[in-house]
């Protein structure tokens, strides 16, 4: 690892402070970035770290503090103004244009002539020299998320920025992918640029980072050296406490196939989604199965056709717990013992404006909430708060609505409402994504617990991790297929991560347009 | 067919739809950009109105279009300033805009009933108006049917060759990325607004001073409306506008001679009246019906405010 230099900070944040109404966001926050310094910026969701981001890149203003740039202090008005100073972002959601070919998002970040086909060519340049591939013609729909991600480096890249700000650049990354962001973001660091690295990832920080900035409720809890420290360490500064283990216990148990997939296939209704093709599966009582995959690879699909909001045309393609189920709608399916989790929870997962309580009676209406058509409001309540108190949801009582409540809290009410209905079957489509550490670790431990109580637990999810932390077989989605299934102790994430790319034993070879990266 | 009567059928399509691919196109624009506009029956109605009072009092025509351009412009004005400036709801904003238009040009217009202006000189253009059959249908025409071709070939230019107008595009598909990458939201969407009023306005102009050169209340007729939906079916391209556009007035045009034409006919007029508008949709719902042209062509954001987080 080379050792950046000791000359004026490239970028220096002194007392940043930005408050929104209900919460402060950053307060007294200072770092300092050197030139050809990898600098983590660490912390749980909602800890500030995007809020700094977003300041520092001129999208939002702070309230109070100093920013100074090459030594000099300055007023960043709006992006426009970073990038001409010398400052890049690559935004975790993408800022990219899908009806609208590579070279041309291109273009729209770049000021001076507008020439395509001479920026196309500038573009491959570019690509070749970090080795990061893209084709410039392309239109950016058809592109998988890693080829997405390299457009938008690239297109960082042709400003050519002294400072480069990454947001959780590797949540869709598949292991492979990941190992070469490192590698382009090196020979980044060795031309002298910097580069802040936004992440919860702690392994990630130490194999790459020089120093880490580790923020806790909007106030920088300290700085480090990564490669002094160990991942526990680390999340112990993140975090303020030691992260309870997830036991996973013994998988003896399998009981019968509660959950079936037999030959679903479909045609995706979005003109950009995924076709399923042809997918198999079974989940049993006392098991859980997990489905990597890189998005939009076909999960979204998936889900819904086995929630039943968008019911099939064969009967025997979802069967729940022997009853083909396969035509019916999610109300049925429900009555059928099966409880589900969307990816979406503002919208699908919750309705943002009615109260926990309303927002409880929508999938817990079977348990005894209903007198004759007439709703039971006291029985409603006693489950919210039960919720509530049980899953430590922090918000303003059962009666406060659901859009009021933070991503994470909000999703812990949500996996907690459906668990709470001892579901026969339980599917769960990203049940930890933007949840915090600590709780996510809790949700994790609850699924354990249930399956342990004889639940079949599907689990779709892009973290690695999670699945091989909780999931007793693994199978991976790719271009709307599923791959052969592996029990998880006889796997390993390296061999998840090829799979990841379509490339399985008796795979058909890889077309070019594949979706993944 | 006799030569004089598909001539005259022709020459007549042409001037029917010309109002309709001015407006149309202009509302192309605002779309485009990510801002859905119902107003054009009411700038439509503003303009004429304009247009013709000026054209009256002054008797140039040319200030008379510019007139109605600048109404239609404050028109638009009005709706951006509710719709971009105050985020008020777009489709009542702009439903708002129509009826508040035609009643506004009703009300400037009661003194100019019984007025008529002296009706325009087409411009010939020579050789071409010479060709048999068409030339004299296409090419002895008001200025402003040359001028709603070359605006066609414009707008195209504009939104697919030019870097404004994919900027443009690129913030009626997702303002968010284009104001984080640095591109001025609102103030496109203002500029893109402010086009769409001016076409309009010019398109009500053409109807109250060449088209008919008298003013009559609801002269406008549901155009405006009419151009909104052609936007639509016609997958926010250009080129489909115009076909759309002559297609609505080639139907209108056919179906008054039929009715006209004495021949005795065992179809309810009322039928007959309502082909035009049955016709332009199904050809269009036809030549567009693709899911990914459409998801490719119409911009993403459309009807929806963009609030700069602070």
């Amino acid at each position: 690892m080379q050792t950046p230099s000791t000359e004026t900070p490239r970028l220096a944040v002194k007392g940043i402070r930005k408050a929104y109404p209900a919460v402060v966001a950053n307060d007294a926050v200072s770092l300092s970035v050197m030139p050809g310094e990898i600098h983590a910026v660490l912390g749980e969701n909602g800890a500030g770290k995007s809020t700094l981001m977003k300041l520092i890149y001129g999208v939002t203003h702070p309230d109070a503090g100093e920013i100074r740039w090459e030594g000099k202090l300055v007023t960043i008005k709006n992006p426009a103004q970073a990038r001409e100073m010398g400052i890049g972002m690559v935004f975790q959601h993408f800022s990219l244009f899908e009806t609208l070919t590579v070279v041309q998002n291109v273009a729209l970040a770049l000021p001076g002539k507008f020439d395509l086909v001479a920026l196309a060519k500038r573009i491959e340049e570019v690509s070749e020299r970090y080795g990061l591939p893209v084709d410039p013609r392309r239109l950016v729909h058809a592109l998988s998320v890693g080829e997405r991600q390299r457009v938008e480096i690239v297109r960082c890249l042709l400003s050519d920025p002294r400072l480069l700000i990454l947001d959780e650049p590797t949540s869709v990354l598949t292991p492979q992918a990941v190992r070469k962001l490192f590698e382009t973001l090196r020979k980044l660091a060795a031309e002298g640029r910097s580069i802040l690295y936004i992440s919860h990832k702690l392994d990630e920080i130490q194999e790459l980072c020089h120093t880490a900035t580790v923020l806790r409720g909007g106030k920088v809890i300290g700085t480090c050296k990564p490669a002094e420290e160990t991942p526990a360490t680390m999340a112990r500064m993140m975090i303020g406490e030691d992260l309870p283990v997830c036991q996973h216990g013994d998988d003896s148990t399998h009981g019968e196939v509660r959950l079936k997939l037999e030959g679903l296939s479909r045609v995706a209704e979005d003109p950009f989604g995924t076709d399923l093709k042809d997918i198999n599966l079974e989940v049993r009582s006392g098991e859980i199965v997990g489905i990597a995959g890189v998005s939009g690879n076909g999960q979204q699909e998936l889900l819904l056709a086995i929630s039943g909001e968008e019911p099939g045309a064969s009967k025997r393609g979802v069967q729940i717990c022997g009853v083909p189920a396969g035509r019916m709608h999610s109300g049925r399916r429900r009555g059928l013992g099966m409880c589900f989790v969307p990816e979406d929870r503002l919208g699908r997962g919750a309705v943002p404006r009615l109260t926990l309580t309303e927002n409880t009676l929508l999938t817990a209406h079977r348990h005894g909430m209903l007198n004759h058509g007439l709703i039971r409001f006291k029985t409603a309540r006693r489950f919210a708060e039960a919720c509530i108190t049980r899953f430590d949801v922090k918000c303003g009582g059962s009666e406060s609505e659901a859009k009021s409540l933070s991503g994470g809290n909000l999703q812990k009410f949500i996996v907690g409402r459906e668990i709470m209905q001892n579901p026969k079957v339980l599917v769960l489509a990203q049940p930890t994504w933007g949840v915090d550490v600590g709780a996510a670790s809790f949700i994790r431990r609850t699924l354990v617990e249930l399956r342990n109580q004889g639940t079949a637990i599907l689990v779709i999810s892009e973290e690695l991790e999670e699945l091989f932390e909780i999931a007793d077989r693994i199978v991976v989605i790719a271009k709307g297929k599923l791959s052969p299934i592996k029990a998880t102790s006889q796997t390993g994430v390296e061999e998840i991560g090829i799979w990841m790319s379509g490339l399985w034993p008796g795979a058909e070879a890889r077309k070019k347009d594949s979706h993944v990266a | 067919m006799d030569q004089s009567l598909f001539t005259s059928i022709l020459f007549a399509t042409v001037v029917a739809g010309t109002p309709l691919i001015i407006t149309a196109l202009g509302e192309l624009v605002t779309e485009k950009s990510g801002v859905l506009n119902l107003g054009p029956e009411g700038m439509m109605s503003v303009g004429a109105v304009a247009a013709f009072a000026v054209t009256h009092h002054t008797g140039n025509p040319w200030l008379g279009i510019l007139a109605g351009m600048v109404a239609g412009m404050l028109m638009s004005l009005l709706f951006a300033f509710m719709a971009l400036t105050l985020m008020a709801n777009q489709v009542a904003s702009g439903l708002a805009l129509s009826i508040f238009g035609v009643g506004l040009s009703a009300f400037i217009g009661k003194s100019y009933e019984s007025v008529a202006l002296p009706s325009i000189v087409p411009m010939r253009i020579p050789l071409l108006a010479d060709i048999p059959y068409i030339g004299p249908a296409l090419f002895q025409q008001q200025a402003l049917v040359y001028f709603s071709w070359i605006l066609i070939g414009l707008v195209a230019w504009f939104l697919y060759k030019s870097k404004v107008g994919l900027i443009l595009r690129a913030v009626g598909e997702s303002p968010v990325s284009a104001h984080e990458i640095g591109h001025p939201v609102i103030l496109i969407r203002y500029l893109a607004t402010l086009f769409g009023g001016a076409m309009a306005g010019v398109g009500g102009a053409f109807l109250s001073v060449f088209y008919t050169p008298m003013w009559v209340e609801g002269m406008v007729a549901g155009r405006g409306w009419i151009s909104l939906a052609l936007v639509v079916f016609a997958t926010w391209r250009p080129m489909r506008v115009m076909i759309g556009a002559y297609l609505f007035g080639g139907a209108m045009i056919t179906q008054m001679f039929v009715q006209g034409s004495g021949l005795k006919l065992s179809i309810p007029a009322q039928f007959l009246s309502s082909l035009p508008y049955v016709a332009t949709i199904v050809v269009l719902v036809l030549i567009s019906r693709n899911l990914k042209t459409i998801r490719l062509n119409s911009p993403a954001s459309l009807g929806q405010p963009f609030l700069p987080d602070a």
